[in-house]
């Protein structure tokens, strides 16, 4: 621990550690100063200048953020010259701005708009540039637009491109009046390297950067008689819906939501947990047939370490910068596309339903999503498997088009078939979830008891840390499963494209000897997906992860291969994982890209 | 009229064929005398933000680290500025001395000497007195080395750590002061950024001693500079001249008879109209009477046929192109202050609209992330105050 210094804001003294800037340092001193390029999940940047304060004997004004805090510096954050500067800033900003506020779609969670609201930004005082005017809007990616024009250069998203994902899809280009973000060659989001994580999206304060929205599709399908809408949720947005309807991070609103849904007229409620069990069961017969042939068998062509592949940001991530590791990954469809996949087969054959007239919908907390929807190998039902997939934004847009009170709904339950849950489908919502839910599974099936550990809670694999690892011995297997006797069972997690860039590196390089790896594109695994509630920061994920958990401890079954609705599938339709009704729904293959 | 001259002095261009014994006799002293012989001389930064030239590489000599830099901004952007090309073109090898000795002082063995995008055409020469000068340190067996960067054309590039920026082959973009270059340089590490003509000076200072630089001056302002003198002038051309002349003093020597304003300090300098000739003293800011101007030593006259509402138009076009554009006063306001002038020209919006504009320069100022910013709208305000029927009519 570096020395405390002392310092003076608006004439209150306080203790802060070296280093401290002198915004963290009026934060503790409870006072507010604004900023906008200024986010906690990224570096410092500097360059908006909406938080400069004064220092008294300086005649510049410092920018907060970026500015260490000096032993007995005298700060103040609200003096004439301070408010001026601000206001001239702010009134700047908006000169360059496209301010259509009423027609934009960040209407209401704007970080610019509510700047000028707080600070009461009445006219215009300097003329509108009306640069704008030269960018067009990129519509083509299914998952992203980027409108230049609501842009007002902080690069939070190029730092959040960079930093927290290690893409580097977008960048800055040309410098001065012309100086913008840009893309490869500026070419569309769709055509670069761009993973459709949509974290950009999350951090984004303005509507520069938002989700192509598919609301209007969705509500002609609901307003359409002849079409039966089926919906799925994903486990991360039950806790993260309540935040777009004002309650504090970490609310679970799994019922209300299920209400919701309901009263928006969805004919069928269902839960993306019911695949994410699926998913286990699937992926870890693929990983313990991979070990049997390594361990067993003694084929050293196996793949190993087996990915996961539920993240679609992470999978494009990968057929982007590392083609030649495709074969790691698991054949295992993400729990949406596996969901859209029988929507449109086993649940259109159980309920008697003619699969063309069933409009399959998702809620995710994801952006991605949105593009693996669209992906031409997705259409294994016969149809396409999902057609629209919303962000957990979309639903709260629906949800208050509708003028329904979500915090003030009675919980509803989800509709079978394929509604049915277990706390290791809903776990898959954090970082770690996925590979606890698969220990609790397969180290059951392997040595027949459960997972030694306390309340089936795998600590070791839950946490923040960017790359975690953790291995479990398994000892007395059942019959044949004696080649796994003694072995230690080692798995990663990783989260946050730029932690699986650390992971890969090593698995490329072959230091690495894990034998199972979860990976997901966004910091805090999908509950702090690019389409979840904004914002975001380290303390909301971390409000989000600890519901996740509880939503966990409170179901009564835990494990996937417990799920009645899942032994039922394989009972009726699938017969066995990796059987030849999964293969063909449940499976599917990769597209090595180019890397730019 | 003879009188009206201003003295010559002919430090810097001086051909002096001693550079070896230069570099040799100054290895061999006392690293502390060298740093005491510098603060002495007073000299100050020549780029034009006048920081003390000691100073800067004591406080890098005191920092610990296993490598640190040595870099000659040779990024020559300023409008109106054209010495550093001459210098390096005359006399490399006291900019490369220079460079050698701030390597010596501060225990840098890399040097590099950031060359501006345009003056591609110095580098052969260039190159050829590096490789004399590296094997004459090979020669004394003295471990430095002297690469050249070169820039890819833009202004922003001359501010010292979007230089580094650039160098790392990033954007060329300002970053956050602190940490400062002495502390957090090239590479994140201790780095010496001087002008080309300070390490010039550098030179003379360590052949003749401190006193004779310091003795030329006035207070605060010691020693000679050179003067890049363009537009209407008789004279055009790069003078070294002492500093603490009265700009009425150059006036009288250089201007055609005519003289309306003289810009001073480039396109990010400030515009003296003929009535404050008399008060402006060409030097760096410090206890003098009257204003006191720092200068990279780019004097542009100009006279009663000029207009300065194409002068003010021309460099606020040159800065809304050549900002960064990171930072929102000067990306958005230099586009502001443009467009402003025009429309109160055309009639668009009246001529109050200027006030409004002069208190945004104030934030300007006060709030831009780098020197460059935080200087741009130094040629609106010193135009506008002083021109104001200029630009109206």
């Amino acid at each position: 621990m570096g020395k405390n210094i002392s310092i003076t804001i608006n004439g209150k003294k306080i203790e802060v550690p070296q280093g401290t800037t002198i915004l963290e340092a009026a934060e503790k001193a409870t006072f507010h100063i604004p900023t906008l390029c200024y986010h906690k999940d990224l570096c410092v940047a500097g360059n908006c200048r909406v938080c400069v304060v004064e220092q008294v004997g300086n005649q510049r004004l410092l920018a907060s953020c970026a500015t260490p805090a000096e032993e007995n510096m005298n700060i103040i954050t609200n003096s004439l010259k301070v408010r001026n500067a601000r206001r001239h800033i702010i009134q700047l900003l908006l000169a360059e701005h496209k301010s259509d506020c009423t027609k934009c779609y960040k209407n209401g969670n704007c970080e610019l708009q509510k700047i000028a609201a707080d600070l009461r930004i009445l006219d215009q005082e300097f003329t509108e540039l009306k640069t704008w005017k030269a960018f067009t809007v990129d519509k083509h990616s299914p998952s992203i637009i980027k409108d230049d024009s609501k842009c007002i250069r902080c690069q939070r998203c190029v730092r959040t491109c960079a930093e927290l994902q290690g893409v580097n899809a977008l960048s800055v280009s040309g410098k001065g009046s012309k100086m913008h973000i840009s893309t490869f060659m500026e070419k569309s989001m769709v055509d670069v390297v761009c993973t459709n994580c949509g974290q950009c999206v999350n951090h984004c304060p303005t509507g520069a950067l938002v989700e192509k929205n598919y609301i209007e599709e969705v509500w002609m399908a609901l307003a359409d008689p002849e079409k039966h809408v089926v919906v799925q949720t994903a486990p991360a947005v039950r806790v993260g819906l309540g935040e777009e309807m004002g309650a504090k991070p970490g609310t679970r609103v799994t019922g209300k939501m299920v209400s919701a849904l309901k009263q928006l007229g969805f004919d069928a409620v269902l839960d993306t947990d019911f695949t994410a069990d699926l998913t286990i069961m699937e992926e870890g017969t693929e990983l313990l047939n991979r070990l049997k042939m390594f361990l067993a068998n003694g084929d050293k062509n196996v793949k190993l370490p087996l990915l996961t592949s539920c993240s679609p940001g992470w999978i494009k991530y990968l057929e982007h910068m590392y083609p030649e590791q495709l074969d790691n990954l698991s054949t295992c469809k993400s729990p949406q596309q596996m969901f859209g996949a029988l929507a449109k087969t086993y649940y259109a054959n159980a309920k008697k339903i003619d699969p063309e007239s069933i409009v399959s919908v998702s809620i995710m907390p994801c952006t991605a999503k949105k593009f693996e929807a669209e992906r031409p190998e997705m259409h294994d039902s016969g149809y396409r498997d999902v057609d629209y997939v919303l962000t957990t934004r979309e639903l709260a847009i629906m949800i208050k088009q509708a003028g329904i009170e979500l915090l003030q709904l009675e919980d509803s339950k989800y509709d079978s078939l394929m509604g049915d849950s277990t706390g290791a489908g809903v776990i898959f919502g954090a970082t770690g979830g996925v590979m606890e839910a698969a220990l609790r599974t397969a180290y059951e099936i392997v040595t027949g008891r459960e997972v030694p550990f306390k309340n089936l809670n795998i600590e070791p694999v839950r946490g923040i840390e960017g790359v975690r690892s953790a291995s479990v011995i398994i000892e007395n297997a059942l019959p044949g499963w004696d080649f796994l006797n003694g072995v230690e069972l080692k798995c990663a997690i990783a989260h946050g494209l730029v932690n699986a860039k650390n992971i890969m590196d090593k698995v490329k390089a072959g230091e690495a000897d894990f034998h199972f790896i979860e990976i997901m594109a966004c910091p805090g695994g999908c509950l702090g997906g690019g389409g979840q509630p904004i914002p975001t920061n380290p303390e909301i994920r971390r409000k989000r992860t600890e519901a996740i958990y509880e939503e966990d401890e409170q179901m009564t079954i835990r494990k996937s291969h417990e799920n009645p609705e899942v032994l039922k599938i394989y009972k009726d339709y699938l017969k066995e994982p990796l059987g030849e009704k999964s293969h063909h729904l449940l499976h599917t293959k990769y597209t090595p890209r180019d890397r730019y | 009229m003879e009188s009206y001259h201003l003295k010559r002095i002919d430090f810097i261009f001086k051909n002096e064929n001693d550079w070896k014994d230069v570099l040799s006799r100054a290895l061999a002293s006392d690293k502390q005398l060298i740093l005491n012989e510098l603060m002495e001389s007073e000299l100050k930064g020549r780029g034009g933000a006048g920081f003390p030239t000691g100073l800067k590489w004591k406080l890098t000599a005191d920092e610990k680290s296993d490598e640190k830099h040595i870099i000659c901004n040779a990024d020559e952007g300023e409008p109106g500025t054209f010495k550093d090309r001459e210098i390096l073109t005359q006399v490399p090898f006291k900019v490369l001395v220079g460079m050698a000795i701030c390597g010596y002082v501060i225990g840098a063995l890399k040097g590099f000497i950031y060359l501006r995008g345009e003056y591609t055409f110095l580098m052969p020469e260039l190159e050829k007195a590096i490789k004399e000068f590296e094997y004459y340190c090979k020669e004394i067996n003295f471990k430095f080395s002297i690469k050249i960067f070169l820039g890819s054309g833009a202004y922003i590039c001359g501010e010292e750590t979007a230089l580094f920026e650039s160098m790392e082959g990033k954007r060329g973009e300002p970053r956050n002061k602190p940490p400062f270059p002495t502390k957090n340089g090239y590479l994140g590490k201790p780095t010496v950024v001087n002008n080309v003509e300070t390490l010039a000076h550098t030179y003379t200072i360590f052949k003749y001693g401190a006193k004779q630089f310091y003795d030329l001056g006035v207070q605060y302002s010691r020693g000679t500079k050179l003067f890049s003198v363009s537009g209407d002038t008789p004279k055009a051309g790069i003078y070294e001249l002492e500093l603490g002349m009265t700009l009425e003093q150059f006036v009288d020597d250089f201007g055609d008879g005519d003289t309306k304003a003289v810009q001073v300090g480039g396109a990010s300098g400030f515009l003296v109209p003929r009535k404050l000739f008399s008060q402006t003293i060409i030097g760096f800011k410090g206890k003098l009477e009257g204003h006191s101007l720092p200068t990279g030593g780019s004097m542009m006259l100009f006279n009663s046929s000029r207009s300065m509402f194409n002068v003010l138009s021309n460099y606020l076009y040159f800065f809304h192109e050549e900002s960064c554009g990171q930072c929102t006063p000067c990306r958005v306001g230099c586009q502001v202050l443009l467009n402003g002038i025009n429309e109160v020209k055309k009639g668009e919006r009246s001529t109050l609209y200027l006030d409004k504009l002069l208190q945004l320069t104030e934030t300007m100022k006060q709030t831009a992330k780098c020197g460059l910013g935080q200087s741009v709208a130094n040629s609106f305000s010193s135009i506008v105050e002083n021109f104001k029927e200029e630009m109206i009519y």
